[in-house]
């Protein structure tokens, strides 16, 4: 019954962790870039979480709401005034702005909010349940399914609707997409919306069932790198995919060797991919 | 023609200020901060190699650091050696790592490899920090007081700091050989346009990876350098993500991909780190790097050229209005 339980929580994390990732594989789909910042988005969204239930007040459902719409903005205005100016630049340029974004969101948060680990009030989602023999808090339960639903709508959304189609010929042909009265600065905008408020409802997803602190930015942000590794480059299926089976790795060898090398087997795990299938599981090449 | 006898003036006003500076500055402070300015110049100057003329962007460079910080104390604590037998060791597992690195990485975009430098780096940073053989989370200690002169252990600064200054002018010197041969060409041509240079027959894997396994060497003996001075090292300081940001950030800021860049770098940047460190004390160093993050973002945006794109621009601008005036 351990292990079941052991996989359960795994799998739940996993749901959150394909949430986020799947923002970060959508800026690779839209415009072959990475976002070292990322994991500071999802860093970020928790905060914004805890700023919204110790100020105004309000449930889960208010604060996650208020994460997604605040790292949008973030998102939004980042791409309009570093990214879009970065992207037809020298590599240099495109990995030094993400990467010195992530140190100074990092430090300022450490400055601001203290290195010490902090968690929610205890939300309506307090207390577990026992389901089919096992116990699982509540708020990991909610906040498990709810990733998964958003990560599904978000692939439904790009693969099932006039925006996503806008967004996907921005992705295939950026002069083409322009032909067809399609703007292209505006749709990279609102990929970066999406990828920033997906990593901020992540974020406060997260936050409901675990405590954090500045530096988990950091850790999220390579945790997606092999999420987006695994499941390939640039797709939001994959990224669902992979994010359970890196969830459901960490828990596992979280339980069999110790806590200390979950993070060792995930990033062992980034580097043989590079070596046996750069491309993904699910990816083109 | 003009522009050459330029440089090497500069050159040979910047190596004289060098040689000359510990003997003018005599306080124990200044030349401390002069041996840290040296190994910033160092560091930078090997990250360079491979992140500035290559334009592979290394985000993990400490990994390289830590190793060669590591081997000396290691062969110290295990049989008792003098640190300095260490480097080659460090040098040969710095090198090692870069294949391993390398070999998958090269063949895809520049952005796998940096996401792969990142997650290396870490990955060693944790497995350090649990591996009693290296002392886990608290590290390794070096030789308290020296047993002889071989262990290199000095109350003055003075025998660092020369030592220092004759390893970066051995660097410097290697990469100013590199320029002007036929390697240099192939970086700079691989920097510009990979499958441009590909197609007119550039071997790009191999000089990639021959550019990293040198920029490791070098790094790693940085490493080695700052642990014999300061004859400790933990996870954190050796393979930390501090480590490899201020390789980054002290290059790109002089000028990723050019001679002096990173020395200019560091000298802009070792004054500043001391005094914030020196005005804010301890809190310091969590303002210094949202500092460095600001600026690496500025220089990301507006100038990725580092100032030594900078400096044409302006002064000719300085120099007409000074006349027009």
């Amino acid at each position: 019954m351990v292990g079941v339980q052991v996989i359960v929580g795994g799998l739940l994390l996993g749901a959150i962790y394909a949430l986020f990732s799947s923002g970060l594989t959508l800026i690779w789909g839209m415009m072959n870039f990475i976002n070292f910042a990322h994991g500071e988005f999802v860093m970020l969204g928790m905060y914004v979480a805890l700023l919204v239930v110790t100020w105004l007040g309000g449930g889960p459902a208010v604060f996650a709401v208020a994460a997604a719409a605040a790292l949008f903005a973030l998102g939004v205005g980042l791409y309009s005034s570093l990214i879009r100016h970065v992207i037809r630049g020298p590599l240099l340029a495109q990995i030094l702005s993400t990467f010195g974004l992530a140190l100074l969101l990092r430090y300022t948060a450490f400055l601001v909010f203290s290195a010490n680990f902090v968690s929610l009030p205890p939300t309506a989602l307090a207390g577990t349940i026992k389901v089919a023999g096992i116990f699982l808090p509540v708020a990991q339960l909610v906040a498990g399914a709810a990733a998964l639903i958003l990560t599904i709508a978000l692939h439904i959304l790009l693969t099932r609707t006039t925006v996503g189609s806008k967004l996907l010929a921005v992705a295939e042909d950026r002069a083409a997409a322009m032909l067809m009265g399609i703007r292209p600065d505006h749709m990279q905008a609102l990929a970066w919306g999406l990828s920033a408020g997906a990593a901020g409802i992540a974020g406060a997803l997260m936050a409901t069932a675990y405590p954090w602190s500045p530096s988990v930015g950091e850790t999220f942000s390579l945790i997606a790198f092999v999420v987006v590794a695994l499941g390939g480059f640039g797709s939001v299926l994959g990224s669902l995919y992979a994010g359970l089976i890196v969830g459901l790795i960490q828990a596992v060898s979280a339980f069999w060797l110790g806590a200390i090398y979950k993070d060792i087997v995930v990033y062992g795990l980034f580097v043989v991919l590079l070596w046996l299938r750069p491309q993904g599981l699910m990816g083109r090449t | 023609m003009r522009q050459t006898f330029g440089l090497r003036a500069i050159a040979l006003l910047l190596a004289a200020g060098l040689l000359l500076y510990p003997v003018v500055f005599t306080d124990p402070f200044y030349r401390d901060v002069g041996v840290t300015f040296l190994l910033a110049a160092i560091s930078a100057s090997a990250w360079n190699i491979v992140g500035g003329y290559a334009g592979q962007v290394s985000v993990g460079h400490s990994m390289f650091f830590g190793l060669g910080a590591y081997a000396p104390l290691l062969v110290y604590n295990l049989w008792g050696w003098p640190p300095i037998a260490g480097v080659p060791f460090g040098i040969a597992l710095a090198i090692s790592l870069a294949l391993v690195i390398g070999m998958p990485t090269f063949r895809l975009t520049g952005h796998y490899f940096s996401m792969a430098t990142l997650a290396v780096a870490e990955l060693i940073r944790i497995f350090a920090g649990t591996w009693g053989l290296v002392g886990a989370a608290i590290g390794l200690q070096g030789p308290a007081t020296g047993r002889a002169w071989w262990d290199l252990t000095f109350r003055s600064e003075l025998p660092y700091y020369y030592i220092f200054l004759g390893v970066l002018a051995l660097l410097l010197a290697t990469t100013a050989i590199i320029e002007n041969r036929r390697f240099g060409f192939y970086l700079r041509a691989i920097k510009a346009s990979e499958r441009a240079a590909r197609n007119l027959g550039v071997p790009a894997r191999r000089i990639k990876m021959m550019a990293l396994a040198l920029s490791a060497a070098f790094t790693s003996v940085a490493g080695s350098l700052y642990v014999v001075k300061t004859g400790f090292i933990d996870p954190d300081s050796g393979f930390g993500i501090l480590v490899s940001v201020q390789m980054v950030i002290v290059a790109a800021l002089g000028g990723a991909g050019t001679l002096l860049g990173p020395l200019v770098g560091a000298l802009i940047l070792v004054p500043l780190q001391t005094a914030t460190n020196t005005w804010f004390g301890g809190s310091g160093s969590g303002l210094t790097y949202i500092l460095y993050g600001g600026i690496i973002v500025l220089i990301a945006r507006f100038e990725p050229g580092g100032l030594s794109e900078l400096w044409p621009r302006l002064l000719p601008r300085l120099w007409k209005r000074a006349h027009a005036a």
